[in-house]
């Protein structure tokens, strides 16, 4: 288990340990989080690495990932806790197999932590041997205002309340990343309980470091091109513009089929990899490929 | 340092703070009390050593919105202007004054708000309003014929009546199931949590079984708008129409369109509708202009479809069609909106003719990627679309039978 970093500049080289090319902007808004121990709320594009965030800690810290994916109609049951009502039935069943018994000890012995169902925002609750767990809290905006109300109770005191057993308060609190794709404003009673980043599409240069950090199989020449042909590309009036983890995907796919720079049709043929929707690829497919890609090469040919 | 010099540093450090919130308050953001305590905490945590990492430290604290982000910039810009004003924090040593404000050398997107909220706010005298009152207690008689009647051929008097008739309207019921359960004697499926409990009460000899079902809520409703000149009559009545959705608990986006698409959604969440009116107005700067259908339609596809039309949304599009232009951007602008929501209600206020026939190349062009076509001219057709709304059948809706009839 390593310690927690003690300032920006060693936060930033943490991340950068576990592969993880950040600028100062996150590490500052990261450190604060661990030093203040506050949730740390994470918005951005789809796939410019929101989630890798808090992967990247947990391996960084050795602290366990719990994740917990959210979707529309989550609730209580499935994301706090639920109580084995099989075994809860069964135990009833054999103590009266066993003869009279008294209700008040049956009633405290089935409504004990043996019959609970932990769910991951208990789970991340309770203590960990190597230490307090990193939370991640993926995608908020898919669900309901409902549950984001139930998450205030948590966030803001690590705690959660059973009914039948109490309120289970976290020793250590857990560290919380909250990421959210933005396709609804999360209400402001829980950003309010957070510190907040915008995670942005990274620079050229940014860009080119996580490319090789993370595809070190490309060619120099191939991730200079990549990188530049997918800046260029965010640039055009897309519906959506490809994130870093698109990037990626492309220069694996580029490594697989064995190219060491880009041509037309081999950007054409593997635009899906980038694309995502029909009417971008149209607009992209063909010249207009051909001329961004002209253009960057011409670029960077004047720049070596 | 002395520990009475460093007390003094902290103490101007967190004026100065305090300072800073109170002008980003007034540029706009939303920064509490708390916020300045978390502010001083997280500076002192983070025991800055630049001034980047200072400007990153109060971003994370009093930022809690992307657009907000443009904002902090440029009052963070102004505020701390003095080089060496931050540097000297840092120290926390010398006291400082908080910096003035004065006109940047590049104004920025945002500079202008914030330069306003910096400057000591001048008095602005509120405009007289008139105020009439009106007996709203209408015979039935007086009712009917306002409800008929064409909103454009309203006196003013007619219109405050109607603003007070549209509060009254029943909204609509439409409920769409979630995924969540709420308990139901007569729901169909088995409550496992409830039915344990109850069986338990009893010693758990009999198994008294509890049902729930499928909760409902309300879909949310997005209005996009055209406020060009020639739906002016209209457009403000339905305004009121949002409004008075909007107050009953139910999720509405409005965004308002002529040249530019405006998201008027918080605005209209104020208590009383004429001032939310007003303050939406404030924001739009193109009230009344001419129209730009496809590009308005572009924009929301663009940035906000994916944010508002989750959850099954119905969209309400508020416009005559009347496009000068009409090329395939808007066919297709059309059919992306109407591929992302789950109902589009086009609403036409030229319907209100009864000779009305779908003539025009725009309406040609977006009326096949329509669920519905109504009109919207009067308290009668706002009514009919409520119990549209509601699932209730209602006739001369479907937009086909417009285009086979010319």
């Amino acid at each position: 288990m390593a310690d927690q970093p003690g300032s920006i500049d060693s936060t930033l080289a943490l991340l950068e340990s576990a592969g993880y090319v950040a600028d100062r902007s996150l590490a500052t808004v990261l450190f604060l989080a661990l030093k203040l121990g506050r949730p740390l709320f994470l918005e951005g594009e789809a796939g410019v690495g929101k989630t890798e965030i808090a992967k990247v800690l947990s391996s960084a810290l050795g602290r366990r990932l719990i994740r917990l994916q959210c979707y529309e109609g989550l609730d209580v049951a499935s994301a706090v806790y639920e109580w084995n009502y099989a075994g809860q039935m069964m135990a009833i069943r054999l103590a009266e197999v066993g003869g009279p018994v008294d209700r008040d000890t049956l009633e405290s012995d089935l409504f004990s932590e043996r019959y609970l169902v932990r769910r991951p925002l208990l789970q991340a609750l309770e203590p960990d041997t190597s230490g307090a767990p990193v939370l991640l809290i993926d995608e908020l905006d898919r669900t309901d205002e409902a549950f984001e109300a139930f998450l205030l109770e948590v966030l803001s005191d690590f705690q959660v309340t059973i009914p039948e057993l109490g309120t289970v308060k976290a020793e250590h609190p857990p560290i919380v990343i909250i990421t959210s794709n933005r396709t609804r404003e999360i209400h402001d009673a829980l950003k309010r309980r957070c510190l907040y980043h915008w995670v942005d599409y990274p620079d050229a240069e940014r860009e080119l470091a996580i490319l090789s950090s993370r595809v070190p199989q490309a060619a120099k020449r191939l991730s200079q091109e990549i990188v530049a042909f997918v800046q260029a590309i965010r640039k055009e009036d897309l519906f959506k513009a490809p994130g870093v983890a698109e990037t990626l995907d492309w220069a694996s796919a580029l490594v697989e089929l064995d190219a060491v720079a880009l041509d037309p049709a081999l950007v054409s043929d593997t635009l899906g990899v980038l694309l995502k929707y029909q009417d971008d690829m149209q607009k992209m497919q063909g010249s207009r490929a051909k001329d961004m890609l002209d253009q960057v090469q011409s670029v960077l040919r004047a720049h070596a | 340092m002395t520990k009475k010099t460093a007390d003094q540093g902290e103490g101007r450090l967190a004026d100065n703070i305090a300072y800073f919130a109170r002008a980003l308050r007034a540029a706009g953001l939303p920064v509490g009390p708390g916020a300045v305590l978390d502010a001083i905490a997280a500076v002192e945590a983070a025991r800055i050593g630049m001034r980047e990492d200072f400007y990153w430290t109060l971003h994370a604290v009093f930022v809690k919105r992307h657009e907000h982000s443009i904002l902090f910039d440029q009052a963070f810009r102004i505020f701390w202007r003095r080089r060496a004003l931050i540097e000297k924090l840092i120290a926390q040593m010398s006291p400082i004054a908080p910096g003035g404000a004065k006109e940047e050398k590049k104004p920025q997107a945002g500079a202008l708000r914030v330069a306003e909220a910096l400057t000591t706010p001048r008095q602005e005298k509120p405009e007289p309003v008139e105020k009439t009152e009106f007996f709203a207690r209408l015979t039935v008689s007086d009712r009917e014929v306002l409800k008929a009647k064409d909103f454009a051929q309203m006196s003013a008097a007619e219109i405050t009546v109607t603003k007070r008739l549209i509060a009254e309207m029943s909204l609509p019921d439409d409920e769409v199931t979630t995924r969540r359960f709420l308990s139901d004697p007569r729901g169909r499926r088995i409550d496992p949590r409830k039915t344990f409990r109850r069986s338990l009460r009893g010693g758990g000899a009999a198994i008294d079984l509890a049902y729930r079902s499928p909760a409902v809520r309300h879909a949310p409703v997005v209005a996009l708008m055209d406020i060009s000149g020639s739906m002016a009559e209209y457009s403000r009545l339905f305004l009121h129409f949002l409004h008075a959705i909007a107050e009953k608990r139910r999720k509405v986006h409005s965004f308002v369109f002529a040249t530019r698409l405006t998201n008027i959604s918080r605005e209209l969440t104020s208590r009383d509708p004429d001032e939310a009116l007003a303050r939406a107005s404030k924001r739009v700067q193109d009230w009344e202009g001419g129209t730009r259908i496809a590009h308005a339609l572009h924009d929301f596809n663009r940035h906000w479809s994916r944010r508002v039309l989750g959850q099954g949304a119905i969209v309400l599009l508020f416009t005559d069609g009347l496009e000068r232009e009409v090329t395939r951007e808007l066919t297709f602008e059309m059919d992306r909106l109407k591929r992302s929501c789950r109902r589009l209600i086009w609403l036409n206020p030229l319907l209100r003719f009864d000779a009305f026939e779908a003539r025009a190349t725009g309406i040609r062009a977006m009326l096949p990627h329509v669920d519905e076509f109504r009109p919207i001219h009067s308290l009668a057709s706002m009514q009919e679309l409520c119990r549209a709304l509601s699932g209730e059948p209602t006739e001369r809706s479907n937009p086909r039978q417009w285009l086979r009839a010319s």
